[in-house]
């Protein structure tokens, strides 16, 4: 057994190094690590290319400026260590259609990929609104006993189970 | 680390990168990448995700508590605006499920090669613009719900400590009952 090919983990050593990852945060940069933010920032930057610099005076883009920063570089950084893992263990893929929604809803490209454009969105504007994902509050902001961080990660999932057991419990 | 070490923009970039790849890397070997995990997580027919979860905050809160308590970092708990936060939080548990997927774990998905994820990245880009181009009609529903940067510990008026302890045995016994009945 060698742990760099093996392709998963103890759920609980992956739990604990992500959480050691959440005080390097906090030693190294003062930060707390989030993932949301850098897709508002990256709209913001995208509408500031095409529609110019007036995009800075949207009171959101004052507050979250559209830009590279901390947190950007971390969601790019995601993307390179997925890819990474999923190299070296040898679960690298191109996957169209994830194998439960074939299962439930079949296996159309198209469908899928209209139905994951929704889902973005939704978690997108859902994210924004709620003041953080599921790294953010449900991770970052937990750790820090935040009121508003425990009350969204058990909103995230009343929202997530519902829906789950609707779209794909088979009713 | 000093307040100039955490200026030095080049430094701050690289650093937060290199948490990224190996959150990214993390992230996939738990398994958190792939959308049949997570559905499965919200259909609780495999907890994997709660497992991760769970031990992330186990963690995370005893460290992150001893670093702002000696060091200099400080916490930075976001504020309450409970109003927002039920309802964003629940359209985001719609999206979550249909996608499968989270903002951090969607753009893992994107590097072990799931194109239908790079749909979901599209989508959050485009929800999160949406969001901040309906900010300043929201903005005064969001900020009245506003209970400020308040805490567990602070709301209930109890040790902080304490209050980890209690968190920490609730969500070791959680687990531990999941792990005792198979799942």
């Amino acid at each position: 057994m060698n742990p760099l090919t093996d392709e998963l983990w103890s759920p609980y050593i992956v739990g604990v190094g992500i959480g050691i990852l959440v005080w390097l945060g906090f030693l190294l940069s003062n930060k707390a690590i989030g993932c949301s933010t850098a897709y508002a920032r990256t709209f913001g930057m995208l509408e500031k290319a095409v529609r110019g610099k007036k995009v800075e005076e949207k009171p959101y883009y004052k507050k979250f400026i559209p830009e590279i920063d901390w947190e950007w570089m971390l969601v790019l950084g995601i993307v390179v260590g997925a890819f990474l893992s999923s190299i070296i263990s040898g679960i690298f893929r191109v996957e169209m259609v994830p194998l439960v929604w074939e299962e439930t809803i079949g296996s159309s490209y198209i469908i899928r990929f209209v139905g994951a454009l929704i889902g973005g969105i939704l978690l997108g504007f859902g994210a924004r609104m709620a003041g953080g994902c599921t790294s953010g509050h449900g991770i970052s902001g937990t750790i820090q006993l935040a009121l508003s961080s425990w009350l969204a990660f058990i909103f995230f999932f009343i929202g997530g189970i519902l829906t789950a057991f609707l779209i794909y419990g088979g009713f | 680390m000093g307040e100039e070490f955490y200026k030095d923009k080049r430094k701050q970039l690289l650093i937060g990168f290199l948490i990224g790849v190996v959150f990214g890397f993390l992230l996939d070997r738990g398994g958190a990448t792939d959308f049949n995990i997570i559905v499965n997580q919200l259909l609780l027919k495999d907890f994997t995700v709660l497992k991760i979860i769970f031990s992330a905050i186990i963690t995370g809160m005893i460290g992150v508590h001893l670093i702002t308590k000696y060091l200099s970092p400080e916490l930075q708990p976001k504020p309450c605006m409970w109003k927002p936060i039920i309802i964003g939080g629940l359209i985001f548990g719609v999206g979550f499920a249909v996608l499968g997927l989270c903002p951090g774990t969607a753009s893992g998905a994107m590097g072990t090669g799931a194109v239908h994820a790079v749909f979901g990245v599209i989508g959050m880009l485009v929800g999160a613009g949406m969001f901040a181009s309906v900010y300043p009609y929201l903005m005064e529903f969001m900020e009245e719900s506003d209970l400020g940067e308040v805490t567990l510990p602070e709301l209930l008026g109890i040790n902080k400590w304490i209050m980890i302890t209690i968190i920490s045995i609730i969500l070791i016994g959680v687990m531990y009952f999941i792990e005792r009945i198979g799942l």
